[in-house]
């Protein structure tokens, strides 16, 4: 079973303060520390599990500058078989639509069963590209996919819904998978992978005028402050009891 | 050709992965590990299974084939977050499985290294004795030979390593004879985990390193095949100072990777502590010690990989270098564990805070592997301040 996984460099932007570059247009990235997309790291792992059982090759996609190759490598470390990066002239000139179709411009005479993409970037959090590419080769696709079991021909997933709900589909390959966080525990690349992924292939290419942006990206900016975070006042007991009001009061307890 | 500064992809890559590694699976558990003075197998399998262990051996051994740069960054950034499991890395595979390796037989490479590289099994390298610690040459410790075998006896202490539950065995230095200068003739044998007379004890109330094992071992009429003889008859003197000079990398990279760790610590604690109204990262007096550790840490990472590089391009002059790595990587790291306590207030002086435990684990990074004054004299005599 072959399996390629499109996956996107991000920056981390939990604990960093984020300045926006003059253009309005990106952050500026002196200080920023990139890594791997979280949810793309998990369809990696997902990719990984099925290599194990049916063996077969894993091709890793990815639309990004050079600095890419550093999470491409690790990926390759972990034990996916070869990769292509698709360079664009520039990152922010994309859509969603246009990433999904220089995807599909590589992957389209590729031999492969699944497809799996993270469900959502950290960055940009559209979740649009893994959808987008199954509809551009004309394949089936499952979303948001919290579990699944993947058989020779096609695999049963699970999506979670809202309001404790899970909803199972079959689907036939070829298909789009796109991945949660928390259906697997992602892997540590090996440092036996990491001295194996020095001699497998990282494909360059340069992307080409696709012609499919759909969406232009005008800005991006912090929002004016709102409303002020209420603060609760008064000894401990005061504030458990107005806590436990305030959560009984949103339907948390 | 020109000046690079950046390191290969490999390393790149061991510093990403053995990061996640080292935040995900050793910090939650480095603080109860160190408080319980408890030696952890599930860490130290987990750790082989990364393949921490014989990282610089070939696949065929069971290591990964890398360099030493690669290996002197992982020993880095397991130091950066705990040196007890710094100290089991590094101890296992430049003092354990490097001599082996190094100057061992085909047949003892194959008998010994493949269970040496998985993590279930560790070996350690008895050199230091009660009365010969920097004065090497005072070693008591005797072999004689007594037909085909070799009658051992003697003891060392302050041994890594010596006396987990798994440890496989030692590689033991003994007095085998007179040279025909004069001088001690000395040569190493490997005695497995069992071999009657040979006795290993955990040394305990440590003040630092306290989950990594530190022992005592005693051989007492202890037998031993001329088999295990490592390498030949009178070099044990030049292997010890082989295995010494590259120990010393490994040791600073301890050294920095705990320097590291001092200050992404006090960084952390210092932008989120106010007082008097303000973050205390942002008082000068504070923020331009850590300005200080970041310059030196930069240093020392230069120096070290410098002295690494070196050694990797098979150059001699290498072991003046890792001499300098690592006298000045353990003492930056003194320097940062006690900025960083200093910037944590009281509460760096509780055991409950990180910061507490790299202040106890630095110090054994002056003394061991060649304290920090016979690295000067080393240093010095090399420059030629003797020479008159």
């Amino acid at each position: 079973m072959n399996s390629i996984v499109c996956i996107k460099r991000v920056p981390e932007t939990a604990e960093a303060t984020l300045k926006i570059a003059s253009d309005n247009r990106r952050l500026e990235e002196e200080n920023l520390v990139f890594a791997i997309n979280e949810a793309d790291n998990y369809a990696l792992e997902q990719a990984l599990l099925l290599q194990e059982e049916f063996g077969g090759d894993i091709t890793i996609v990815s639309v990004g500058p050079e600095k890419t190759d550093e999470i491409i490598r690790m990926a390759l470390a972990k034990g996916a078989t070869s990769a292509i990066r698709i360079t664009p002239t520039d990152m922010a000139e994309l859509d969603p639509f246009a990433v999904a179709s220089l995807i599909a411009n590589e992957v389209e005479d590729l031999d492969y069963d699944i497809i799996f993409t993270g469900c959502v970037a950290s960055d940009d959090g559209f979740s649009q590209v893994g959808v987008t590419l199954a509809e551009i080769l004309g394949i089936e696709h499952i979303s948001m996919t919290i579990e699944m079991e993947a058989g020779e021909d096609g695999a049963t997933v699970n999506r979670e819904l809202e309001g404790g709900l899970m909803a199972k589909y079959d689907v036939k390959y070829p298909a789009v998978v796109t991945i949660q966080t928390g259906i697997n525990e992602p892997r540590y690349a090996s440092i036996l992978g990491i001295k194996r992924a020095s001699s497998k292939e990282i494909r360059v290419v340069d992307s080409v005028d696709i012609g499919g942006k759909r969406v232009n990206l005008e800005k991006i900016y912090f929002p004016p402050p709102g409303k002020m975070a209420e603060i609760i006042e008064g000894g401990p007991d005061a504030v458990a009891e107005k806590t436990c009001e305030i959560l009984k009061s949103k339907g948390l307890l | 050709m020109s000046l690079n500064y950046d390191l290969p992809d490999d390393a790149v890559m061991m510093r990403n992965t053995v990061r996640e590694f080292a935040e995900g699976e050793i910090r939650p558990v480095a603080m109860e590990l160190d408080q319980k003075a408890e030696f952890s197998p599930e860490l130290t399998k987990k750790m082989g299974d990364l393949g921490l262990f014989g990282v610089f051996l070939p696949e065929k051994y069971g290591g990964a084939g890398l360099g030493y740069i690669p290996y002197i960054v992982a020993v880095e950034e397991i130091s950066r977050v705990d040196g007890s499991q710094g100290a089991t890395v590094a101890a296992h595979n430049s003092l354990g499985i490097g001599p082996i390796y190094y100057f061992g037989t085909e047949e003892q490479r194959e008998k010994y290294l493949p269970q040496l590289t998985t993590g279930e099994k560790v070996w350690a390298f008895g050199l230091t004795e009660p009365d010969a610690g920097s004065d090497a040459g005072g070693t008591k410790t005797t072999a004689v030979k007594d037909g085909d075998e070799w009658v051992i006896n003697g003891s060392k202490i302050f041994i890594t390593n010596g006396s987990t539950p798994y440890s496989l065995g030692c590689t033991a230095q003994a007095v085998t004879g007179t040279r025909s200068d004069g001088k001690k003739e000395y040569t190493c044998f490997l005695v497995e985990q069992g071999t009657p007379g040979f006795k290993a004890e955990t040394m305990h109330n440590k003040m630092m390193w306290r989950s990594s094992i530190t022992s005592e071992l005693y051989f007492d009429d202890c037998r031993v095949h001329e088999s295990a003889m490592l390498g030949e008859r009178g070099e044990g003197f030049h292997q010890m100072l082989d295995t010494l000079d590259k120990g010393r990398l490994s040791i600073g990279a301890m050294g920095l990777g705990c320097a590291q760790g001092a200050l992404d610590l006090a960084l952390k604690y210092t932008k989120q502590r106010k007082q008097f109204g303000k973050y205390i990262s942002t008082f000068q007096v504070n923020a331009f010690k850590m300005a200080d550790m970041f310059v030196e840490i930069e240093n020392a990472r230069n120096l070290l990989y410098k002295a690494t590089w070196l050694y990797e391009q098979g150059r001699k002059e290498y072991k003046l270098w890792a001499s300098m790595a690592k006298l000045h990587c353990s003492e930056v790291a003194y320097r940062c564990v006690n900025h960083a306590v200093q910037l944590h207030g009281g509460y760096g002086l509780m055991e409950e805070n990180e910061v507490a435990r790299l202040y106890r684990d630095q110090k054994l990074l002056e003394i061991g592997e060649g304290t920090s004054e016979i690295l000067r004299w080393v240093i010095a005599r090399r420059i030629g301040c003797y020479d008159v």
